[in-house]
């Protein structure tokens, strides 16, 4: 049913629906990968407003948080946050006044950004051409920029409080002394190089895989609606006359409601499994070995 | 797909972000949880004392009502005691003012009675002495036979 919209505006074919519905609503078409003259409008409008909508709910919570009997919303914002607390200590012994809103910040806009998958796939988009807006893709977390920008800050992170904590030589020491270490300097010498290479691997594939499991996961899960709603994509009001077509509209929605319902799963582990992975990278930063 | 300028806007959004809840949510909601749980603590030490010394005072006061029985019990044995002591008093005292009556009226009796045979003597002997005389025919002087009078009047 969703599919309507674009399969009569578009003519016809899911390669072109699906193709419609991941391109960015940006400010000109990129060339190349990495092209810094471009910039996706939708990315930064929605990620902007669920940053709104997350930053305004708190804060009007923790404006108003009563240290008496707490109401419903204040109830519920506390148990996220003593989760977040709780989750933190378990990992984290040092103090520090940074992590525990961060792994709040990261579960909670992430959580949103994989809330718009839950959106029926062409409501917005359909609406915003409606405003004469072609191009709209809704969920965050389906584009690269905003979970590398996640994991790219987490990332730097990292590095300062690696820095901070053990200075340049231990830094760099725990790069390159470790895993292999020999009580003979010569071979010593000879494993520093091995151990540099398999650290930086490893430090390195710290942010690509946390914004590369992100995204794919929502990019398939979005693929997934897509695919759904693409069903009925060339059925217009004629094929309600059909049993091919009535079969073809309640496929689409018995599939639909089966994979929103498991999504609703994948969502929040995947912001649980960032923000976690987060937590456990900063207090790897703090603890000496 | 590709990597562009959105990547950058989305490191200071989500930088600006994190510093917002850190500085103005986070603290917040931690205080008012950590707060209210020292409330909760000192409500249930509160209770806690309060029932210790509703206890204690219920057996503060059971103490008082048992110490003001025996006292009670002790007054009316006391006052028993005392009227018992009373009565037993004012008996001896009735007994004694009695007999006291009884010996005074006795004494009273025997005086007259004395009293009385003395004047029936003397009367008597009057009788007597004028019916003597009246016989012998002469008056009998009293005096001189004084002695004999006397004698009949004892004898009488």
């Amino acid at each position: 049913m969703t599919g309507m919209a674009a399969a009569e505006q578009g003519g016809g074919g899911a390669t072109e629906y699906i193709v419609h519905h991941s391109t960015f609503l940006s400010n000109k078409a990129p060339h190349g990968i990495v092209d810094f003259s471009v910039i996706n409008y939708d990315t930064v409008f929605f990620s902007v407003l669920l940053a709104l909508v997350f930053f305004g709910l708190f804060w009007w919570v923790a404006r108003r948080a009563t240290t008496g009997v707490p109401g419903i919303t204040q109830s519920l914002i506390e148990w996220l946050v003593e989760k977040v607390d709780e989750q933190v200590r378990d990992t984290f012994h040092g103090t520090n006044k940074l992590i525990a809103p961060l792994g709040l910040t990261l579960f909670c806009w992430i959580f949103l950004f994989n809330f718009m998958d839950l959106v029926p796939v062409d409501l917005l988009p359909t609406m915003a051409r409606g405003v004469g807006v072609e191009h709209l893709k809704v969920v965050p977390s389906t584009d690269l920029n905003a979970t590398f920008a996640l994991s790219l800050t987490v990332f730097i992170l990292i590095i300062f409080y690696s820095l901070k904590m053990k200075g340049v030589v231990g830094f760099v020491s725990e790069l390159t002394l470790q895993p292999f270490s020999a009580k003979n300097p010569f071979v010593q010498a000879l494993l520093v190089p091995v151990n540099f290479i398999l650290e930086s691997v490893t430090f390195l594939a710290r942010p690509v895989s946390l914004s590369l499991r992100l995204y794919g996961n929502l990019y398939a899960g979005e693929m997934i609606f897509l695919l759904i709603a693409a069903l009925t994509l060339s059925h217009g009001l004629h094929s309600l006359a059909t049993i091919g077509g009535w079969l073809g509209i309640v496929g689409q929605f018995i599939l639909g409601m089966v994979w929103t319902i498991f999504h609703i799963l994948i969502i929040t582990i995947q912001a649980f499994i960032f923000a976690v992975l987060t937590v456990v990278y900063l207090s790897m930063a703090h603890e000496h070995h | 797909m590709n990597i562009n300028l959105t990547l950058i806007v989305q490191m200071v959004v989500f930088g600006l972000l994190v510093f917002g809840t850190m500085q103005w949510i986070w603290p917040h909601i931690l205080n008012a949880m950590h707060e209210r749980q020292q409330k909760i603590a000192q409500g249930l030490a509160a209770a806690e004392q309060g029932e210790e010394s509703l206890s204690q005072a219920r057996s503060k006061a059971d103490d008082i009502v048992r110490e003001a029985r025996e006292r009670a019990n002790q007054i009316i044995d006391h006052a028993q005691h005392r009227a018992n002591e009373l009565v037993e008093e004012a008996k001896g005292t009735a007994t004694t003012e009695g007999g006291r009556l009884v010996a005074a009226a006795q004494q009273q009796i025997q005086l007259d009675t004395t009293r009385a045979r003395e004047s029936l003597r003397r009367e008597v002997a009057g009788i007597a002495v004028g019916a003597a005389s009246r016989l012998l025919g002469r008056e009998i002087d009293a005096r001189t036979h004084a002695d004999l009078l006397d004698q009949l009047a004892t004898q009488i």
